[in-house]
């Protein structure tokens, strides 16, 4: 046996070797390793401790650094830290630390060896066990060895006393009882005279404020204190940190700190230092014009540094204040475009996002021209970066920013054409959402839309297929805009359609169907139209209203160029006739003054070529493209090219054959098509809006009806489908009868008093379940019964005012162009109660945080603190605690956890606290508290009535007056009521 | 909080990961290479920072440096100084300079242990508790005593560019 572990010393390889065996190695690197850890594994069984850690060794470094698995060795670790020997033990050290964590299950077996090497009178294997500690510290060891801790806290060695500070940060984490014993002890070395240690402790209390600031606040003079004293940036910078949270809780704070901010922002040579109060400036003291200002300047000598370095945080820092001061962005405007083209690209992405925060209804068009001719020069990657932060900005709160839709259609339309453009999908989402929303875009939209189908470059190029799908549903669903139908069903049916995708493919057929629909309706108008000129007897044959409709229709058209497509809307069903005819009439007919009449009108319309022949041509161009489709193997376009195709076959015949029949039968067979026709196109007509995702949300559930408790028997009766639980819904053109069937039969005896309300959410519950079976509720297929009226724009316009102003006063123009031509009214844009309008939101959520704050002190100031420690306040107050040094920081602490709202009170108390026990705390806080000393010393007196209700006043009082500062909290320490 | 410590360098081979928050080792290799992905692309002449939200999660920065072969880089978050933690950097490379005299990468490859220890006076479970490359040094030393095993390994003859002298090119 000893013989075996001699040999295996002798030759076995230490790190060294491994090392220059994976440099030379001859064979693949990954068989070379996992060679070595086959004889590592053999070698840590070694009862030899030199064998067994040198394989340990071996072991950490090739997990940390080529990432092999050391799980196997755990047991081995703790052996090897278990060693007398530091040599060993330090091995062993840094392969738990390395190693462990919370579902290592020998972590149990360290406590002891931990507790053992925190007493050690060898300093280096205490700083061995405090690192350990501090890297995989969970809440036993945290728990077990806190008595350790707050003993090492008051060691003479510095080198042990930092690192003990150090973890407390963990063990305070992971154990927060451990603040009742180590707090005080923590807080006594912020006034340590040793460098090092001070740096240390700042360093804790910088992380514990970022998580919990409130909470911290009453030691705030002590952090005053180093911010003027210190010459240390590292601690100064950490101090602004702490600042750069407390002031934004406490006005009175920030008022205090600037000043000394300010100072070093004129003096300090470092550069990190002065970053640092520029940020503290810039998102905390914002309201502090003169220090501002000093920053923005300071800003700017940042920007115009040769340091690539300083321009990217200078930039970053106006990204800071941009949303408060935006004056200062625009300041450094033409920097902020010149980094567009810096070579680094973190300063080009940061300078972008400045711009677009830059961005408001007056200068949108500008900034767009700007970046788009960027984005045609950048590399494929900033190019995107580019188009998503134009579209994300433009689309942002209902495109507030956007006045003329048309310019913002035809900009879509340009992106698509940059040859880098992957953006897709949003491009697609956003045409479709501003066409639902807009309806005055509509026109121009179809416009686009056609550019883009009839270009068969684009079919070639993956990423716009998405597009491509968006103007092909808009081009169908608004095909009464469209100047040459014709011309559009030839782009749907392109061959080259054949490398969509059969989803995309599906849409386009669908499009075509609605574009046949209209061409034919409009082809029978037409021929109704003529006749009816022609005989006046035949008049009387075809229905009167559509009659009445046509000519009602063109009279308006006579008087107002503009159709005004929501007046017609309203006040005739079909819109298709209405707005149809409008258009086609002004735009083929060329000028509106001609269509004076119904010939004219004729006339007009008998231009745009609704001839027999075209539409004999139209159905050949149908059948022959969609023909092959009727055999696709994909259902949708299946199903879709067979409707189609059955349509045609329906009525071809009968208006296309008028030469065998005689003039009656003629008239009677084309209204028979006509009729057949006209109900296709009614149906088409139906108009789609956007569907609220809260849309669900408002379907009531009727009384009585336990969805839940159908779940078990539905799942019986639909077997082994698999249930998808993804999927929205719509609440139209569903196959209703099957779900409210399916779903009857398991609730007949139950609900049958509201049986449409039943119906609705089973169907909601079918679709939620059976997603699968149903049509992709997006867009193109959704229609909502009823959607919200539009809201009026301007209110929301209204809380753009501020910054509009602002903008208009600095604004000295990007280029010089011309202002958005206010003569034109901004197109409603239709809004549903679950978009989000991020402006609006901030409000609501304030009030949430007031609410929480409320409950919270109803929660805990009143009910919340147990009377066990309320005594014990009292107790406190009373001062006679000279042997309760500890229970005191507990309870300051206990106050400040439990009572968010309750600031200035609290400050009091603690620092009345602490200077009862430390003479030179009083001193400390007048200086650091000025005047507001008396109004404090009033406070505390109203807390010293302990009237809980008068505290609750109090309270509420404060509240009113400082409303931005009740934050929701989240205590660090959340068991610390006990 | 530091959340990470790498050294590697330029081929993207890593010299030293210390992950301050426990990562699996997978993990760990994974964002080696992601933060490889990141700087190897990036030219000489640009700022030391790099987002990284993408890797390391919101609010996370990258400081790197580029010394001869190696790359250093910290990950941390909004609780420390992006020039503070250049400067940091500094230190460290400095540190190691005095340690090894003229530190290369080989140095740095054979000194594995050693480099650890050094790291680990400068930054504790992530704080930085040491700024002075003098203190670092004299802890070092006194560590070293204790483990006797623990001197420097004798530098093998080899050249090529991973003896190239990190600090040369700097100053």
């Amino acid at each position: 046996m000893a013989g075996t572990s001699i040999m295996e010393t002798l030759f076995q390889r230490d790190l060294d070797d491994l090392i220059k065996g994976i440099r030379q190695q001859q064979i693949k690197e990954s068989l070379f390793i996992s060679k070595a850890i086959e004889e590592i594994r053999r070698e840590i069984k070694s009862t030899d401790l030199p064998t067994k850690s040198a394989a340990l060794r071996k072991l950490s470094y090739l997990s940390s650094l080529h990432g092999a698995d050391m799980s196997f060795a755990a047991f081995h670790a703790v052996e090897v830290m278990s060693s007398p020997q530091f040599f060993y033990k330090k091995i062993g050290y840094h392969a738990v630390t390395q190693s462990f964590n919370d579902d290592t299950p020998v972590i149990l077996l360290i406590t002891n060896q931990l507790r053992k090497d925190l007493n050690s009178s060898n300093q280096f294997e205490v700083s061995l066990a405090l690192e350990c500690l501090s890297r995989i510290g969970n809440v036993d060891l945290a728990r077990d060895l806190t008595p350790e801790v707050f003993t090492l806290l008051s060691s003479s060695k510095v080198f042990i006393k930092k690192k003990a500070i150090a973890v407390v940060l963990r063990v305070f984490e992971k154990y927060p009882d451990a603040v009742r014993v180590c707090f005080k002890r923590l807080v006594e070395n912020l006034e340590s005279s040793e460098p090092v240690i001070l740096s240390a402790v700042v360093g804790v209390f910088c992380e514990l404020c970022l998580k919990d600031p409130r909470s911290y606040l009453p030691l705030a003079p002590e952090f005053y204190k180093i911010l003027v004293d210190s010459k240390n940036n590292w601690l100064l910078i950490k101090v602004l940190k702490i600042f750069a949270k407390l002031a934004t809780l406490e006005p009175r704070l920030a008022k205090r700190v600037v000043e000394p901010i300010c100072e070093f922002m004129r003096r300090t040579e470092a550069k990190s230092l002065l970053f640092e109060c520029i940020r503290t400036v810039l998102s905390s003291l914002s309201e502090y014009e003169s220090a501002v200002k000093l920053a923005v300047v300071k800003v700017r000598e940042f920007l115009v540094d040769d340091d690539p370095n300083l321009k990217y945080l200078g930039l970053q820092a106006l990204s800071i204040i941009a949303p408060k001061h935006l004056w200062a962005v625009l300041e450094n405007k033409d920097f902020v475009i010149k980094s567009l083209s810096d070579g680094d690209y973190n300063i080009k992405l940061e300078s972008l996002r400045l711009l677009m925060s830059m961005v408001s209804e007056s200068n949108v068009a500008e900034i767009s021209r700007v970046l788009i001719n960027y984005a045609l020069k950048s590399d494929p990657e900033f190019c995107n970066q580019i188009l998503g932060s134009i579209l994300s900005t433009c689309c942002r709160n209902l495109y507030e920013v956007i006045v003329d839709f048309d310019w913002y259609a035809s900009l879509l339309g340009e992106m698509v054409r940059i040859p880098h453009c992957q953006k897709g999908e949003e491009i697609e989402h956003q045409i479709i959402d501003i066409a639902m929303r807009v309806k005055d875009v509509r026109p121009a939209l179809v416009h686009v839309c056609r550019n883009l189908l009839i270009d068969p470059a684009l079919l070639g190029n993956p990423f716009l297929h998405r597009i491509l799908s968006a103007a092909a549903w808009v081009s169908g669903e608004y095909v009464e805009f469209s100047r040459n139908p014709f011309e559009l069903m030839e782009a749907l049916l392109q061959p080259r359609t054949n490398l969509l995708l059969p989803s995309i493919r599906a849409v386009y057929v669908q499009s075509v169907f609605k574009v046949l629909i209209f061409c034919v309706h409009s082809y029978l108008l037409h021929k109704e139209n003529i006749s009816s000129v022609n005989t006046d007897n035949l008049a009387s044959e075809v229905p009167e209203s559509v009659f009445a409709r046509m000519s009602c229709e063109n009279s308006d058209l006579a008087t107002s160029e503009a159709p005004a497509s929501s007046e017609q809307h309203d006040s005739f069903n079909p819109r298709n006739i209405n707005q149809s005819f409008g258009d086609l009439s002004i735009e083929n007919g060329g000028d509106a003054t001609v269509s004076n009449s119904q010939a004219s009108t004729s006339a007009s319309l008998g231009r745009n070529s609704f001839t027999q022949e075209s539409i004999v041509n139209l159905f050949n161009i149908v059948e022959l493209a969609l023909g092959p489709l009727s055999r696709s193997h994909d259902v949708e376009i299946q199903e879709r090219a067979r409707n189609v195709l059955g349509f045609t076959d329906l009525i071809k015949q009968e208006i296309l054959n008028p030469v065998v029949q005689g003039e009656e039968n003629l008239a009677r067979a084309e209204t028979e098509a006509s009729r057949v026709v006209k109900l296709m196109c009614d149906a088409f007509s139906e108009e789609l809006g956007p569907v609220s995702t809260s849309a669900q949300d408002r379907v009531p559930v009727p009384d009585g009806l336990l969805l839940k408790e159908n779940l078990a028997d539905l799942e019986t009766i639909c077997g082994d489908i698999q249930l998808p639980l993804s999927s929205s819904f719509s609440l139209s053109s569903t196959p209703l009868g099957e779900a409210v069937d399916i779903s009857r039969t398991n609730l007949q005896s139950k609900d049958e008093t509201e049986p449409s309300h039943e119906s609705t959410s089973l169907l909601a519950e079918h679709r939620k379940r059976h997603g699968l079976y149903y049509l992709a509720s997006e867009k193109s297929e959704v229609a909502s019964n009823d959607y919200p009226p539009a809201n009026d724009p301007m209110s929301q316009d209204k809380l753009n005012d501020d910054a509009e102003d602002l903008l208009k006063l600095t604004e000295q123009s990007l280029a010089p162009k011309k202002k958005p031509n206010q003569a034109k009214p901004r197109p409603v844009v239709l809004k549903l109660d679950g978009d989000e309008i991020s402006v609006a939101a901030k409000k609501p959520e304030l009030k949430d945080d007031l609410l929480s704050g409320v409950v919270q002190d109803v929660l805990l100031g009143n009910d919340g603190v147990p009377s066990s420690s309320r005594s014990n306040r009292s107790e406190n107050l009373s001062g006679k605690s000279k042997g309760k040094e500890k229970l005191n920081t507990d309870l300051s602490l206990e106050t400040k956890e439990n009572v968010p709202g309750e600031k200035m009170p609290d400050h009091v108390n603690t620092s009345s606290r602490r200077s009862k026990h430390r003479s030179h705390g009083k001193e400390r806080r007048q200086k650091g508290q000025g005047k507001d000393g008396e109004e404090k010393e009033d406070n505390g007196q109203k807390k010293k009535r302990k009237s809980n209700h008068h505290r609750g006043k109090h309270k509420a009082h404060q509240r009113a007056d400082e409303p931005s500062n009740v934050v929701a909290q989240t205590p660090v320490i959340p068991d610390f009521l006990l | 909080m530091i959340k990470s410590v790498m050294v590697m360098n330029t081929q993207g081979k890593p010299r030293l990961a210390k992950f301050y928050d426990f990562q699996p080792v997978e993990k760990q290799q994974e964002l080696i290479r992601s933060v490889f992905g990141v700087l190897c692309g990036r030219a000489d002449n640009v700022s030391n920072f790099v987002e990284a939200d993408s890797i390391f999660g919101p609010g996370t920065r990258l400081v790197y440096k580029h010394f001869a072969t190696l790359y250093f880089v910290f990950i941390f978050d909004s609780s420390e100084n992006e020039l503070a933690m250049l400067d940091l950097i500094q230190v460290f490379v400095e540190t190691l300079d005095k340690c090894f005299k003229n530190v290369c990468e080989l140095d740095i490859v054979y000194n594995y242990s050693k480099l650890h220890t050094i790291l680990d006076e400068i930054i504790f479970g992530g704080q930085v508790l040491e700024t002075s490359s003098i203190e670092v040094i004299k802890a070092v030393e006194e560590i070293s005593k204790c483990s006797p095993s623990l001197s420097p390994s004798t530098c093998l003859s080899f050249f090529g560019p991973s003896t190239r002298p990190l600090l040369l090119c700097y100053n």
